[in-house]
């Protein structure tokens, strides 16, 4: 993807390598290619791929992976604000005013 | 709807312990667990419901017809875009047997209709979670798409008598959401991750149910982008509305009381310098995502709006023709509104992180409230000096 790549040294992705049995479902499930899997083990190839989907913390067997996950999104963090919901990605289905907010 | 008609009738590989079971926990076995019943009934009744040996299934096409393609028009342009869903559920593309894989969808019916149409010639089941019709990817960050919901379908459709392998495919952008380790403890099948586009699924399975990395990594390109422009213009379409005619209205001012000439003339300026710099951060801004200098959001749009004010100011107004108030009034509303509507672009990206939006917000934010409170009063002066 040219050009589209995010902030960089920001993704709250943390990998225990000690914890990782080398599964590679972190690297199945990432839909950045984070990861790779070397000598049996899994590495973060590039963090600033990462946007904090979850995916691969939740698939994690081992629970070797950790990471704060959320939705980039703007319009949810302008929400949660005004409202003081929790900051997950409010596509307005749950709520009345649904097509409040440019979500998803 | 794609109910009712044609109802496919799969023979079920075991019952009899199963048919006690239903007998008991059901008092009226016709209310029990019918596709369209399903939500309203209490969970216990949801339990299996076995008639006959037989389970009905839903046949679906692969084909879209006319209502499918203007289903999806429409949902592109936000009408009725949170209430297009179908009921959850086992459907049948093809004619499927026992062996034949499974694959879960969201019940997001635009979501269900791009996954049938690419399965011409695959027999295959598909096992739609109630996922409240939003896609698979927002539902996963949600939750909805997830763990318990698969278990719960697992069940209500009994697929462990209709299908005898221990298999699921899920689309791989419905992980966040899942863990597939869960799901094989508790349901005795196995994940299987699938592609990221459902086009890529005939080839997925041909090899073995193998995606190539090309399948799993997620785009954005420009026809990407652009599909998804129509909802977040029309989201942002009313504040456009409101404070275009807002201005519009306070143009009229000037030191001499009011004018209805101004009012037309610098008023209908304004309007469409606003409407420049919606268009700058709304179509241009997204649509140039990758030419455009800077990874934040945030500053993309600041340079589009930049680059955009000069174009059109230039030719509406004219720099040696206007005021220097006038001028530094406008760079100051158009670039700061051209900066917030593509920030808010971050939420239709398919790459940007909560951590990088909070970053970039906590100094976008204050700036675009700055620049566009300064423009508006600067704007407003000018009203009185010229």
């Amino acid at each position: 993807m040219l050009g589209l790549k995010y902030l960089k040294n920001v993704s709250t992705l943390k990998l225990e390598e000690n914890r990782c049995n080398g599964c590679g479902m972190c690297a199945v499930v990432c839909p950045h290619n984070v990861f790779a899997i070397e000598d049996k083990k899994a590495v973060i190839k590039d963090i600033d791929l990462c946007m904090e989907c979850g995916a691969c913390e939740l698939n994690c067997p081992t629970e070797a992976i950790a990471v704060k996950s959320g939705v980039g999104c703007a319009a949810a963090v302008i929400s949660s604000a005004v409202k003081g919901a929790g900051g997950s990605c409010d596509c307005g289905y749950d709520s009345d005013d649904s097509k409040a907010s440019g979500c998803c | 709807m794609l109910y009712v008609k044609n109802l496919l009738k799969v023979k079920i590989l075991d019952t009899k312990d199963e048919k006690k079971e239903t007998e008991k926990s059901c008092s009226d076995s016709s209310l029990c667990c019918g596709p369209q019943s399903r939500e309203e009934l209490a969970p216990p009744c949801c339990a299996p419901l076995p008639v006959d040996n037989e389970i009905e299934i839903t046949p679906v096409s692969p084909v879209l017809n006319f209502n499918d393609h203007l289903g999806v028009v429409k949902a592109r342009l936000n009408i009725g875009r949170m209430n297009y869903k179908l009921a959850p559920g086992l459907y049948a593309v093809g004619t499927p047997g026992s062996d034949s894989p499974v694959l879960v969808s969201a019940n997001y019916k635009m979501s269900f209709d791009y996954l049938r149409r690419e399965l011409k010639n695959i027999n295959a089941w598909l096992l739609v979670l109630d996922t409240k019709g939003i896609n698979v990817w927002c539902d996963a960050g949600k939750g909805t798409f997830g763990t318990d919901e698969i278990i719960r379908q697992i069940k209500n459709t009994n697929l462990d008598k209709i299908v005898n392998h221990r298999k699921l495919i899920v689309p791989q952008l419905g992980a966040p959401g899942v863990a597939a380790h869960l799901v094989k403890k508790a349901a005795g099948f196995k994940v299987i991750y699938g592609p990221v586009r459902a086009a890529d699924l005939p080839a997925f399975l041909q090899s073995g149910m193998k995606a190539a990395e090309e399948m799993r990594k997620v785009r954005f390109n420009i026809y990407d982008r652009l599909i998804l422009l129509p909802v977040e213009l029309l989201i942002a379409l009313k504040y456009v509305i409101f404070t275009s005619a807002v201005f519009f209205l306070l143009a009229g001012l000037n030191k001499t009381g009011y004018s209805f000439g101004f009012t037309l003339t610098s008023g209908s300026k304004s309007v469409i310098f606003l409407l420049t710099a919606f268009f700058s951060g709304t179509v241009i801004a997204p649509l140039l995502l990758p030419f455009i200098p800077g990874r934040a959001f945030a500053l993309k749009g600041f340079f589009a709006g930049l680059a955009a004010f000069f174009l059109i100011f230039q030719y509406f107004s004219g720099f040696s023709s206007s005021g220097i108030i006038n001028i530094i009034s406008w760079v100051l509303i158009i670039s700061s509104v051209s900066s917030f509507f593509t920030m808010n672009f971050t939420g239709a990206s398919t790459y940007t992180s909560l951590s990088g939006v909070k970053k970039e917000m906590r100094i976008a934010v204050p700036l675009q409230i700055i620049g566009f409170a300064v423009g508006s009063i600067l704007w407003m002066i000018a009203r009185f000096l010229y």
